[in-house]
């Protein structure tokens, strides 16, 4: 393991050594084309279905043909918005949120120039959704709700079956972004209406470039890559099988601690997050705290900007993210930030700490030490803080020329 | 992240002038907060040789950011004003031995907190005329702004015609789509339509009429105007043989094998055809040995 204290779970996760050891056979004497009948190939393919099962049974699932295997959690959300726009060309608007992440919203600006009508819902200051606006809106245009089921940044979570059993209701196909909830949250898709539903592999434990769709049987589709008969059809292209195995056993094993998750890892997260609410004036946690992921905490600190506050955690080996316009190369703050109307002084200094089952308690006191010196280093430099607190008066005794 | 060069560092985890000048008797306030870059540059002049005796900066911003600001004091320490109303925000990124494009405007910002504070001493109005887009062109860190006034101001209607007029577009062409929906966006406000089969339009360049030894000449000088460029990455760049259109160089340093070499090349190309004012192709060293094993002339 590498040394340094990793709280950056929510951009991607190491690979637990035990997946790794599942999928090493897999390049080397495990090598053949799992669709070939001769036995290098049948091998595998019994490997791939086992890997199937074994995400049937994390997800919840009724049947383990209804998980189809792709590249990455982009890939699953563009495969499902493209197929319902596809299967149902008469209806051309998608009710996505303000919030969702790149993979879908970027696609949804897209489509937007092909003359698709996307309602985005916003968000309150906490993150949360106007229900009525939500129902208003379903119709029988709608081609698709596409709803993240937790937000990357801030962890809230959004009424994901709830949502669902309103479009069902509605009839429209509902599909939800899960990446960041599986494998943190208990699910059950039998018991639920979601239709679609998006995960990656590299955020619980598995591999980079390996995602699943799952399909709920009956759900009218199209795939988006076409080719030989992989996935029943509905995903051409080779299989990834060392991926697919190693994800197979990535979703075994959390199941396996999923009691962990919603105890021990929540404690790390909510133990960082008082130590530093504590000992840091002038900040505060963004978001919804009493519904949302128990590996994330986000916080943004006023007055100083998030990119230095990570160059200056960085040498002391602590991993974050930011959602500040600079960490990204983009001028605005994150859009998530914005959508909540967190003012751009206090955006730009987010900070998002997100944890795994692979965090210890001991770095969470290390981290509570180390966060004060360095918000105080960087205030100590802004043109919004006078001493010991901000400056009165702040915009007026500061006002650059072209805000 | 972003790749910081040592000095960049070296100047974020110890800015040199922090805080705020006590008894200054100038102070240029710049930046925007929306894009998270504020500075307040204070200064402490002798009024009887308008020497800058002290700078002080408090940054809200990134790391390039109080780093720029950081350099700026350092540069313009006892300077006279005319002097350091010279300073570009290229000096400012020098001294930090480069910026990422994405960061250049950090330097920028410097230069302006700069004019704005000595505007303030003179008891001037120090107006800015600054506006900054999304960047478009990573290769050549051209922003949404320049590319839609540059499209406006001359009728541009194809992607080349950006690339000619801005460089936008001229490297990786990864930015080639976000070039396509400006100039339809910019074209659609005079109702026309952006066409992708339209043919750019004719550069008028006066014609060289240099003798052979002339324009020899002024190739070998037109190069040595931007090694600067290259050696300050640790690169350069060595003039082999000119045949007819083609200029045959050879790049040396970091810039031999560097993955941005097709792109640096395009630069020199762009840079030559400028100042020779006419159309040339500069090609690397490999293709001059492959002309000359196999006999071409």
């Amino acid at each position: 393991m590498t040394t340094g204290i990793y709280l950056d779970n929510n951009a991607t996760t190491m690979v637990a050594p035990e997946v790794v050891e599942e999928m090493l056979p897999f390049f080397s004497e495990q090598f053949g084309n799992p669709s070939s009948l001769h036995q290098f190939g049948n091998k595998v393919g019994r490997r791939l279905k086992k890997a199937r099962k074994q995400i049937q049974v994390l997800l919840g699932a009724e049947h383990d043909s209804e998980i189809i295997f792709t590249s990455c959690g982009t890939e699953s959300d563009s495969t499902a918005i493209l197929s319902a726009l596809k299967a149902q060309p008469d209806r051309r608007t998608i009710i996505t949120t303000i919030v969702e992440h790149p993979a879908v919203l970027s696609l949804c600006e897209y489509l937007e120039k092909d003359d698709y009508i996307v309602h985005y819902l916003k968000v309150d200051k906490k993150g949360r959704l106007d229900m009525q606006e939500y129902i208003s809106l379903l119709s029988d245009e709608v081609a698709i709700v596409s709803i993240m089921w937790a937000n990357n940044e801030s962890g809230t979570l959004f009424p994901i079956e709830e949502m669902a059993e309103l479009s069902r209701s509605a009839g429209v196909i509902f599909h939800t972004d899960a990446v960041q909830a599986v494998g943190k949250l208990p699910m059950n898709l039998k018991e639920n209406s979601v239709d679609m539903l998006s995960l990656s592999g590299h955020k619980l434990h598995a591999p980079k470039g390996i995602g699943v769709l799952y399909l709920r049987r009956g759900v009218r589709f199209r795939p988006l890559l076409r080719g030989g008969h992989q996935e029943r059809g509905r995903r051409a292209g080779t299989e990834n099988s060392a991926s697919i195995v190693a994800l197979g056993k990535a979703c075994e094993m959390a199941q396996e601690n999923m009691w962990h998750e919603k105890s021990e890892v929540k404690a790390m997260r909510d133990r960082l997050e008082h130590g530093i609410i504590e000992a840091v004036s002038h900040c505060f946690v963004t978001g919804d705290p009493n519904n949302r992921l128990p590996n994330t905490c986000n916080i943004a600190f006023e007055y100083i900007e998030g990119e230095a506050i990570l160059l200056l955690l960085n040498k002391l080996g602590i991993a974050a993210s930011s959602g500040s316009a600079c960490t990204s190369g983009s001028l605005e703050p994150s859009h998530v930030m914005r959508a909540m109307d967190i003012p751009f002084t206090a955006a730009h200094g987010s900070v998002r700490f997100s944890f795994s089952r692979y965090n210890t308690m001991e770095e969470v006191e290390k981290v509570i030490r180390a966060v004060p010196p360095i918000v105080a280093q960087l205030r100590k430099l802004s043109p919004y803080w006078d001493g010991n607190g901000p400056v009165e008066d702040s915009e007026k005794v500061f006002s650059p020329n072209y805000a | 992240m972003w790749d910081y060069s040592e000095t960049v560092q070296e100047h974020f985890f110890n800015p040199r002038n922090a805080g705020a000048v006590e008894n200054a008797n100038a102070t240029g306030d710049v930046g925007s907060l929306s894009c998270g870059d504020a500075l307040r540059l204070t200064l402490k002049i002798d009024k009887k040789n308008e020497v800058i005796i002290r700078a002080g900066f408090q940054t809200f911003g990134c790391g390039s950011a109080i780093a720029s600001s950081s350099a700026l004091t350092e540069i313009i320490k006892g300077m006279t004003i005319d002097n350091a109303l010279k300073v570009s925000n290229q000096d400012i990124a020098d001294y930090l031995d480069g910026l990422p494009p994405e960061k250049m405007h950090c330097s920028v910002m410097g230069r302006e907190a700069l004019h704005a504070a000595i505007a303030n001493y003179r008891g001037e109005v120090w107006q800015d005329d600054h506006e900054e887009g999304a960047l478009v062109c990573k290769c050549f860190a051209i922003d949404e702004v320049l590319i839609e006034e540059t499209i406006r101001e001359n009728a541009l209607k194809t992607v080349e015609d950006v690339s000619n007029f801005t460089k936008a577009g001229g490297g990786c062409s990864s930015c080639h789509e976000g070039i396509e929906n400006i100039l339809a966006r910019v074209m659609a406000e005079n109702g026309e339509k952006f066409d992708p089969n339209a043919v750019a339009g004719e550069i008028v360049k006066p014609t060289s009429g240099l003798t052979n030894i002339q324009r020899m000449k002024r190739i070998d000088a037109l190069i040595d105007e931007i090694r600067p460029n290259l050696q300050r990455d640790h690169g350069d760049v060595e003039l082999l043989e000119v045949d007819g259109k083609n200029i045959y160089v050879k790049m040396t340093g970091a810039c031999s094998g560097c993955h941005m070499a097709t792109t640096t090349l395009g630069g020199i190309q762009q840079h030559l055809a400028e100042g020779l004012g006419e159309f040339i192709q500069v090609l690397p060293a490999e293709a001059l040995v492959q002309r000359t094993s196999s006999g071409a002339q």
